[in-house]
């Protein structure tokens, strides 16, 4: 199908592109940007006023699919991907069963293939079981389909583990995610460790359990000199962590999730277990910090960490709750009103951590930008439209978001994956 | 005056006012519980229930007696659960109880915030009877009340509490009653259960117990759980009771005069010496019969009368 | 809400004459005046009590002792309360089993404050007996309940309000009948 979009402010800070061009789309790959394009096409979309830039990647979705899939499945995960201006995510192996062999692996490809209307990558996981024991035979996966490897929502715990595996997937030119806690120090923590969690009476993860595995990680993957993504950075002292590492030019990769740039461990006062997640809403300091290192290119990527839980998993005291909330669908808004237009980082730079800089740490080299003969992959953006955050129209399967009922300024038009419009859903 | 709230969850969110209600008309409560015929018609035909998912004989029995005493009726249902134990949700079980037109819902629960959690859905009053390690008001009531009995005021007095203050419930709720009403709160324990931090709430921490007890009008002993020890937040309960425990030695640091006070049960030998828990200088028991008449008075202002126009 | 003032019905001199009267009537129902005890209901009740005590002592010379009774908590009528009913403290430092008791109140209306402290003293022991002496009855009673010495006998109706003020709290004697202004 041909496919042009007349019109558009493109952003593309790949090629340091930050004007206004006509698209020319065939099967699913850009084919020309010119300031002008006047070929007859199938269809035309007019992107007047509006942004258009490299189709979005969210490297850390959980799609619960297969096991869990009274949360999400890969089909409503990614119709929640599409709705909120992602064209490409990459999901988590906790699965049930997890994804450590192909076989999992082939069937999460399959699926995506039949039902998903983005484009999933699945990770697979880095010890078997996720135990943090025995390393998978990352090869396998890797020639299934797994673009990295990580036991997120564990970490891998064992140092000479974590050493292995490095070693391994610089073979294979791979990349470990890690996500960083020290399983003893976060003990029974549900959240932040302190003042309001001594206030609320909930047990604390205290910020040394995060900094200790940065810390670990950054040492490792010196000496390795393979590539590491630290999950979910939370806190302050992690960050100055990553500032050092990248000074040293030791292969450190950073994402943060729009909840922690935008909320702190006062507002669990309600006990609301839809601020409950793992790692936990920090401090002001902590959210300050964040910030900074966003803005000074500390933090490579943003990724929504979308955890789906079912209503009565979360209707519960909040001890017992599971952590996790959703972001698929808030996150573009909330960046873009939050920090775009208040200035606190330019368009490009937002469009450099929610595209170029994903494709690039994941080895998609087709993505991520706009150029002639790359994947036509578009998030096409709204960024004068006011919406409003409505989470039962949402089309996850959970609705687990904090986020329900902000005012927020700008948002996605239209998604468009390998050429074809994806979001709005024409059912 | 009068207490205009719904439910009793905590002390943080009461005011000055509403603490005073409660104390003033556990006076009446307390000369109730010293008649003959132990029994007013105050609170006839409400049902109370109390569902208490931790274990707890004292606190139970004193909320059922002066439930009784009040002539409420009230059933104690007892769950035992873990957070791996896999029931019937906490939020089921209440609204089946609830279906039986109850009145009142007394809960105890490992779970900080569970009161709250359900107050957020219950159309009955809530009585929070200590949620995990957060608030536990009836206790700091009763604990204050006492404190006003023995001493004749509670501001200005020097209260010191001494123990895990970081894992307990009864920690919280005095610290806020007491400052509330004017008192200086003094904290002592290991640093490993007692952060610095807990300045921030208007106390001072002194982790040598020697120096915190030194003029203390009221000396306040926390339980210590053994956990604490397999937990390594404490080497061993020997070295807990050489550096807090609370010896004669010790207690002649405070006011000569000086009260002690206990919520229990208590370890004998640990954080009180055996001579010092029976002292006449010990309320440990008026404490417990404070405690009826406290939980008297929380039960009449939430349910005497018709609830509406109520805060919360 | 504004109160209108219609009348004024005693005055100082007026209780002062009401109060010796009843006292008379007393002693002579009471042949045993020891075995005598008064009991105020709060809070005019207390005074009215103590200033009969007193009156009591000057005329046979006998001290009958004075207690205190709170009824909130006996009321019958806690779906009627707007605010809630602050308790205050029962004292009474004397046995009352075996006892003629004395209640006293200022004003008996409908006689359910009385039927309140009847159950309230049972509570407390059993007397011998119980009789009660009231400043004024003002009738519109919805329960069997009598005075056995009244001041004064006050017809009025039931939108009227009736006012008892003691130096003892309000700085003058008087009983005036009010009515809400403004009422249609």
């Amino acid at each position: 199908m041909t496919l042009l979009i007349k019109n558009g402010r493109v952003v593309d800070p790949g090629t340091n592109t930050d004007d206004t061009r006509d698209i020319l789309i065939d099967k699913g790959k850009i084919v020309d940007i010119k300031t002008k394009i006047n070929t007859k096409t199938q269809k035309t979309i007019d992107a007047t006023g509006l942004v258009v830039a490299p189709g979005f990647i969210d490297m850390h979705v959980h799609l619960r699919e297969p096991g869990q899939e009274d949360k999400e499945t890969i089909r409503t995960g990614s119709r929640a991907a599409a709705k909120g201006g992602f064209t490409s995510v990459a999901c988590m192996p906790n699965t049930s069963p997890v994804n450590d062999n192909a076989g999992i692996t082939d069937f999460i490809v399959s699926e995506a293939r039949k039902n998903a209307v983005v484009n999933v990558f699945p990770i697979a996981a880095v010890t078997r079981g996720q135990t943090g024991e025995q390393l998978t035979d990352m090869k396998n996966l890797q020639r299934a389909g797994a673009i990295a490897f990580s036991d997120d929502g564990y970490p891998v715990a064992n140092n000479e583990v974590m050493r292995r595996a490095l070693e391994y997937s610089s073979l294979l030119n791979t990349l470990i995610i890690d996500h960083c806690e020290d399983k003893n120090l976060s003990g029974d923590g549900v959240m932040h460790e302190g003042f309001y969690s001594y206030t609320y009476g909930l047990n604390g993860i205290p910020c040394s359990s995060e900094e200790v595995m940065v810390s670990r990680n950054m040492v490792l993957a010196k000496y390795s000199k393979a590539r590491v993504h630290i999950a979910h950075l939370s806190v302050k002292g992690a960050a100055e962590l990553i500032r050092m590492a990248k000074k040293k030019n030791i292969p450190l990769t950073a994402e943060v999730t729009p909840h922690h740039l935008l909320l702190t461990d006062e507002s669990l006062k309600t006990y609301d277990t839809n601020l409950k997640m793992n790692p936990p809403l920090r401090s002001k300091e902590d959210v300050k910090a964040l910030i900074k290192a966003m803005k000074d290119g500390i933090v490579d990527v943003l990724a929504t960490d979308h955890a789906p839980h079912t209503e009565d998993d979360k209707a519960v005291e909040f001890d017992r709750a599971p952590f996790g909330i959703i972001g698929l669908e808030s996150a573009v808004p909330l960046i873009v009103d939050r920090f775009v237009h208040s200035g606190i980082i330019s368009l490009s730079r937002f469009i450099q951590m929610i595209s170029t800089n994903p494709a690039r740490i994941l080895g998609l080299v087709n993505k991520g930008k706009i150029s002639q003969g790359a994947d036509a992959d578009l998030t096409i953006l709204n960024l004068d439209k006011n919406i409003v955050i409505d989470a039962d129209s949402f089309e996850s399967k959970s609705k687990n978001c904090p986020f329900h009922g902000w005012e927020l300024k700008g948002c996605p038009e239209i998604t468009i994956v390998r050429g074809k419009i994806v979001y709005p859903f024409k059912n | 005056m009068g207490f205009r709230h719904k439910h009793l969850l905590g002390i943080q969110n009461l005011s000055r006012s509403d603490i005073l209600a409660l104390l003033d008309t556990t006076d009446s409560m307390l000369e109730i519980s010293r008649r003959e015929a132990k029994k007013v018609p105050a609170l006839r035909g409400k049902t109370i229930i109390s569902l208490f998912y931790e274990p707890s004989t004292r606190t139970r029995s004193s909320f059922e007696l002066a439930a009784k005493r009040l002539s409420a009726d009230i059933s104690n249902f007892s769950q035992q659960t873990s957070s791996v134990i896999k029931g019937e949700s906490l939020k089921d079980t209440v609204l089946n109880l609830e279906a039986m037109k109850t009145d009142a819902i007394i809960i105890r629960h490992s779970a900080s915030g569970a009161p709250y959690f359900l107050s957020t859905f219950c159309k009955s009053h809530v009585i929070n009877a200590g949620d995990g390690m957060h608030e536990h008001p009836t206790q700091a009531l009763l604990d204050a009340y006492t404190i006003r009995q023995e001493r004749g005021t509670i501001a200005e007095q020097k209260i010191v509490i001494v123990g895990d203050i970081l894992h307990s419930r009864v920690a919280r709720s005095n610290i806020y009653l007491l400052t509330k009403l004017g008192a200086r709160v003094v904290l002592s324990g290991p640093p490993s259960l007692l952060p610095k931090l807990f300045t921030k709430f208007k106390t001072q921490v002194e982790y040598n117990m020697d120096r915190a007890v030194e003029g203390a009008d009221v000396i306040m002993m926390l339980r210590i759980q053994h956990e604490r020890q397999t937990d390594n937040l404490i080497p061993s309960i020997r070295e807990y009771r050489e550096l807090f425990g609370l010896t004669t030695a010790r207690f002649h640091r405070a006011k000569s005069n000086a009260i002690i006070m206990h919520p229990g049960p208590i370890n004998r030998g640990v954080e009180l010496s055996t001579n010092l828990a029976d002292c006449t200088k010990s309320v440990i028991l008026k404490q417990v019969e404070n405690g009826i008449a406290v939980r008297m008075a929380v039960l009449y202002l939430l349910l005497g009368g018709k609830s509406r126009d109520t805060i919360n | 809400m504004q109160e209108k003032i219609k009348a004024k019905i005693l005055d100082t001199r007026k209780i002062k004459r009401s109060l010796q009267r009843m006292t008379t009537e007393i002693t002579e129902k009471n042949r045993n005046l020891k075995n005598l005890v008064i009991v105020g209901i709060r809070t005019r009740g207390i005074y009215i009590g103590k200033r009969i005590a007193k009156l009591i002592k000057n005329l046979e010379g006998i001290d009958v002792p004075v207690g205190v009774l709170d009824i909130t908590l006996y009321r019958d009528d806690f779906s009627k309360l707007e605010a809630q009913h602050m308790v205050k403290k029962t004292e009474i430092n004397f046995s009352v089993a075996k006892k003629d008791v004395l209640l006293v109140d200022d004003v008996l209306f409908t006689g359910r404050t009385i039927r309140a402290a009847m159950d309230s003293l049972i509570d407390l022991g059993r007397p011998k007996t119980i009789q009660l002496l009231v400043l004024i009855d003002r009738g519109h009673r919805e329960l069997p309940i009598r005075a056995d010495y009244v001041g004064k006998f006050l017809p009025t109706s039931k939108r009227e309000i009736v006012q008892v003020h003691l130096k003892e709290i309000d700085d003058k004697d008087e009983v005036l009948i009010t009515e809400p202004a403004g009422i249609k």
